[in-house]
């Protein structure tokens, strides 16, 4: 079962990983100028949101390489968590980008910044601090989502628990022991997120401590 | 593999059977979920750490551990302990108990909302408690809480098809059976794919109006 734990942890870094790239391209192109970008990235995040990430899972997993694209099963668990936790993500980063106050933004005219370095210098930093705490609990939710690749063959922690449960007929220990496990790993992220959090708020008194 | 139309339509009636026990599971999933949210949210909100701190505590747990070992949990351990569940009573209580943590939460923030004047003016006009509850915070606080609670009812629809793992016979599990017979995943699949999107879209849609009009109010 540790071996699972491991698989568990690579498909959680590697999942937010990819999550967090992809949130800030969709949600960026969410609010974008180009309305071909706003509509390319409004059909990703409302399918993604829509389905579960299960159903996202035995898509890509099954009906997938019969179109010729064939994945093996950990790269499928990454790139379905990612694209189902990004989907979440980009709308995180449109609300946040949105919530930046408006006159921060004419200033930025104003000032004749162009564009990009209006987004990079003055939308960015302020809206990122806004996105930190619910990035936290994607990062919790993704992990959640990791046991659901037990189903499609990953040899996760959860895969592990019913391996062990086949194996001994015992039901209360592999499965209480993984729950711990997950939630051993969850308080870990979120004690993660914390310390960034104040690291990143730290001088700026108009976000809430807590 | 080319996309077989007839098979599609073949498959179709047992795919909407499977619906059909999602939106279910879904309903009853929800009233446990918006029913028990209630006694948690109370209990949080308690001053007494003997009542608060076990049930955030427990919260906490069951919001950091995933859904799908709460379900095995249920399913494979409680028989140990003589308590057999049906499959399906087994799979909406676990949902329901899972989500009933989420709506606390939404809950608690809509009580918290009201201004503490309304808390203070209901004391200074020597209101009883259930009146001040019945007729000054409750329907301010329950109109804001409907479209959240509406956006954990689209979750739980989501998130049931893990209900297949212990053999529930909702629409995943239908896919699964039609697939694993006919050994063609790419129309079961889909279909079931868009059979979710076609229930969550417009839902989701129904709830981010609701939110807007809210929020003019």
């Amino acid at each position: 079962m540790g071996w699972g734990a491991l698989v568990t942890v690579e498909l959680t870094v590697f999942g937010c990983f990819l999550a967090l790239i992809v949130a800030f391209v969709a949600g960026l192109g969410r609010v974008s100028s180009i309305p071909v970008l706003r509509w390319v990235s409004s059909i990703y995040v409302e399918i993604f949101r829509g389905t579960s990430a299960l159903v996202q899972l035995f898509w890509f997993f099954y009906a997938l390489p019969l179109f010729g694209i064939r994945m093996d099963a950990i790269t499928t668990g990454i790139l379905v968590l990612g694209l189902n936790v990004g989907s979440y993500g980009a709308e995180v980063v449109r609300g946040a980008i949105l919530s930046v106050p408006k006159e921060q933004i004419e200033s930025a005219i104003a000032l004749n910044f162009t564009p990009w370095t209006r987004m990079r210098k003055v939308i960015l930093p302020q809206a990122i601090v806004t996105m930190l705490p619910p990035f936290g609990n994607l990062a919790i939710d993704l992990m959640k989502g990791t046991a659901l690749c037990s189903l499609i063959t990953i040899a996760d922690l959860t895969f592990q628990a019913q391996v062990f449960r086949s194996q001994t007929g015992n039901t209360a220990l592999p499965f209480i022991g993984a729950l711990l496990t997950y939630f051993v790993i969850a308080s870990i992220i979120a004690f993660a997120m914390r310390k960034i959090e104040n690291h990143m708020t730290r001088g700026l008194d108009m976000t809430k401590r807590n | 593999m080319e996309w077989d139309w007839d098979f599609a339509f073949q498959i179709l009636p047992r795919l909407l059977e499977g619906l059909l026990v999602t939106v279910e599971v879904t309903i009853m999933a929800s009233v446990v979920a918006i029913i028990c949210g209630l006694p948690l949210a109370i209990a949080r909100r308690s001053r007494n750490p003997a009542i608060w701190r076990p049930t955030y505590y427990l919260s906490e747990f069951i919001r950091r551990t995933p859904l799908l070992i709460q379900l095995y949990c249920l399913f494979y351990i409680l028989p140990n302990i003589g308590i057999v569940l049906p499959a399906l009573t087994a799979g909406v209580v676990c949902i329901g108990a899972h989500y009933a943590v989420y709506t606390s939460e939404v809950y608690r923030a809509g009580i918290e909302r009201i201004p503490t004047g309304q808390w203070e003016a209901a004391k200074a006009l020597n209101m009883p408690a259930h009146s001040m509850w019945i007729r000054v915070i409750l329907p301010q606080a329950i109109p804001p809480m409907i479209p959240a609670l509406g956006n954990y009812v689209i979750a739980m629809f989501k998130e049931s098809a893990i209900l297949y793992t212990i053999t529930v016979l909702e629409l995943m599990n239908s896919a699964r059976s039609i697939a694993n017979w006919t050994y063609r995943y790419l129309e079961p699949m889909t279909i079931v794919g868009l059979l979710y999107l076609l229930v969550s879209l417009p839902s989701a849609f129904l709830v981010r109006y609701l939110e807007r009009r809210m929020k003019e109010v």
